[in-house]
């Protein structure tokens, strides 16, 4: 098929192996994310909260550069559990609007035209194409969540010494597991939206919705049926419970962590599920 | 893999050399062993056998026959309810990786991204079928300037008009060298010369040897034009399966003449010839040739007799025919 020639040639050359091919999705998807200058911005707009947290661990740390703002003896404020869960809460926060810019453009062009059939029609399963998308989304957002986490929290540790980093392992383990969980959550979400939802901007806009008028709705339940049970169709409420607990906080304590994290499975379950009902290559028409 | 076919070929020994060599037989290109599909509550193959040997399979029938589901089975969207089916000798139901990554498919529907341009999307595709990414890229502009959309290649698919995306469907499936290209309706919604291009490049494949290649469609002279095999649904059910190489040989053997003059005794030294005749209204007479006998002798004959041969015609089957054929005689309705 050489062009020169335009004629047919078959190909019996190098193929590569079959496990890597979702990483052929990821990377084709990452370009087209990072080709939106407004996403590029945005993505590092959310290092700018890490970047001021670095500082003040410095700061807190080189309390003689203040001398000039009078005598102190006690640190500016505790690096403690609740500072990494404030951390966490506003670096989610970033996580989830970045999700509702990226996550809808990931899946909504390829079923806008079919173009699925012509993936699934490779030697590329269902699963492997929702790791491929769900991949992007988990790379960008670890860069946002628990990658500077934990920098902030190794640069502390540099600074406190080994006994504080023993003492404090919880914070290490809850940025990781805290991240893990939220993006998890994101990704399917996104992704289930946008497979249902095949224009992106409407996609991006129910995200967002999603979690707002999830939070209207379970206050109005429980105003309503005075009970707490309208938070677990909060997701936002649902994950700073668990972030609560993973960072031994008693602020987000007036739900029980056990439903919290029953509440966010559930969730997970129903995208997966409805994302899987409709990544398939061909709908069957009963 | 499961090898279904178990028969060998002996080549003809060489006097002096080494004893009779036995080399398997290639294995079918699809092999369908009692395939049926159900989808929903509606049955939409049924219990289908048979199997295609040619480097161009058609694959006919009315709307709603189940071409379609074959393909869609044959790719693995669809699992079986019952019986199996085997391409180059893997059962779908076991080895739908590795029968999809020996498959170029051009589906019927509109299938790209808009957004994309044709030399990234067919790049993209080609990786995805196991190419290395250089040599993704290196195919995808072959394979664009093949299918003549080398000066558009650049341009977002959004942009292209339907003609240009059918062929931009066609390079994606045949980018990464397929050993089985599946054409689902691939001449739709094309004006004549484009159809005609899209035909010119099915056979120009066809001829290059490289490739097997099933054309589904409902033009019969689309797949008239480049089919060697042709089998016919109904119903989700195989109702016709014709060699059009066999057929277009028998059919080499059937006239049709217009007389003028005396037949009394032209019939009778036609017939003598070993020629099966049957006489029609005015003055036609449908001829079967038998074996060595040729058009001229039928000149030599005519001529003897003083006879003139107003018309001569192979009557000939044409794929039309045989559909209705088909059709009528799958359940006498059409």
């Amino acid at each position: 098929m050489a062009v020169y020639k335009r004629t047919y040639r078959g190909y019996s050359g190098a193929i590569t192996p079959t496990w890597s091919r979702f990483l052929v999705l990821y990377r084709f998807s990452r370009r087209g994310v990072f080709k939106s200058k407004f996403q590029t911005a945005f993505l590092v707009l959310c290092f700018f909260f890490p970047l001021l947290c670095l500082l003040g661990i410095y700061a807190n740390d080189h309390l003689s550069a203040f001398a000039f703002l009078g005598p102190r003896e006690a640190p500016l404020f505790a690096i403690d559990g609740k500072y990494f869960f404030i951390y966490t809460l506003v670096q989610g926060a970033l996580a989830f609007i970045l999700t509702s810019f990226i996550g809808p453009g990931l899946v909504s062009p390829d079923l806008a035209n079919g173009a699925l059939t012509l993936y699934l029609c490779r030697p590329l399963s269902r699963t492997e194409y929702v790791a491929g998308k769900m991949a992007v989304l988990c790379i960008v957002l670890s860069w946002i969540t628990w990658i500077p986490g934990l920098v902030l929290f190794f640069v502390q540790a540099s600074l406190s010494g080994w006994q504080w980093m023993v003492d404090n392992l919880f914070i290490a383990s809850g940025l990781l597991l805290g991240a893990f969980i939220w993006i998890a959550v994101l990704s399917l979400l996104s992704l289930a939206l946008s497979a249902w939802v095949k224009w992106r901007i409407a996609a991006g806009a129910l995200l967002l919705g999603t979690l707002f008028i999830g939070a209207g709705f379970g206050q109005a339940v429980n105003a309503v049926l005075r009970t707490k049970q309208g938070y677990l169709i909060d997701v936002g409420h649902l994950i700073s419970v668990i972030w609560g607990d993973l960072f031994r906080q008693e602020a987000n304590a007036d739900f029980p962590v056990s439903e919290a994290w029953v509440g966010l499975l559930a969730f997970s379950g129903v995208c997966l599920l409805l994302l899987m009902r409709k990544v398939r290559a061909n709908e069957v028409i009963r | 893999m499961d090898q279904v076919n178990e028969t060998s070929t002996v080549l003809p020994s060489v006097a002096g050399t080494a004893p009779p060599v036995s080399a398997p037989a290639p294995p079918p290109v699809i092999e369908l062993r009692g395939l049926s599909v159900r989808l929903g509550n509606r049955e939409v193959l049924r219990d289908l056998t048979c199997s295609f040997t040619g480097r161009t399979i058609g694959l006919l029938g009315p709307n709603g026959a189940g071409k379609s589901t074959l393909i869609n089975t044959l790719l693995g969207f669809w699992r079986p309810s019952a019986g199996s089916a085997y391409v180059f000798g893997s059962d779908i139901r076991t080895h739908a990786k590795s029968i999809r990554s020996l498959i170029g498919y051009m589906p019927e529907n509109d299938a790209f991204i808009s957004k994309m341009s044709a030399v990234a999307f067919i790049r993209l595709m080609a990786e995805l079928s196991g190419l290395p990414s250089e040599m993704a890229l290196e195919r995808a502009h072959e394979a664009l300037f093949y299918v003549g959309l080398g000066e558009a290649r650049y341009r977002k698919l959004g942009t292209y008009s339907l003609g240009m995306k059918q062929l931009a469907k066609l390079a994606q499936a045949i980018a990464h060298g397929p050993k089985l290209l599946i054409l689902d309706e691939p001449t739709n919604g094309l004006d004549p010369p484009a159809r005609q291009r899209m035909i010119r490049l099915i056979r120009e494949m066809h001829e290059s040897r490289e490739m097997h290649i099933v054309l589904c469609s409902h033009l019969l002279r689309d797949v008239e034009e480049v089919c060697e095999e042709v089998v016919i649904l109904k119903e989700g059910r195989v109702v016709h399966y014709s060699n059009l190489n066999d057929e277009r040989r028998s059919n080499r053997r059937f006239l049709e003449l217009e007389l003028q003059g005396d037949t009394a005794n032209f019939i009778p030294a036609i017939e003598k010839l070993g020629c099966e005749c049957a006489p029609g209204a005015l003055n036609r007479l449908k001829v079967v040739l038998a074996e060595g006998v040729e058009i001229p002798d039928i000149y030599r004959i005519a001529s003897s007799q003083n006879i003139q041969l107003r018309r001569l015609n192979f009557r000939r089957d044409t794929l039309e025919d045989i559909f209705l054929k088909a059709m009528e005689n799958g359940n006498g309705s059409l």
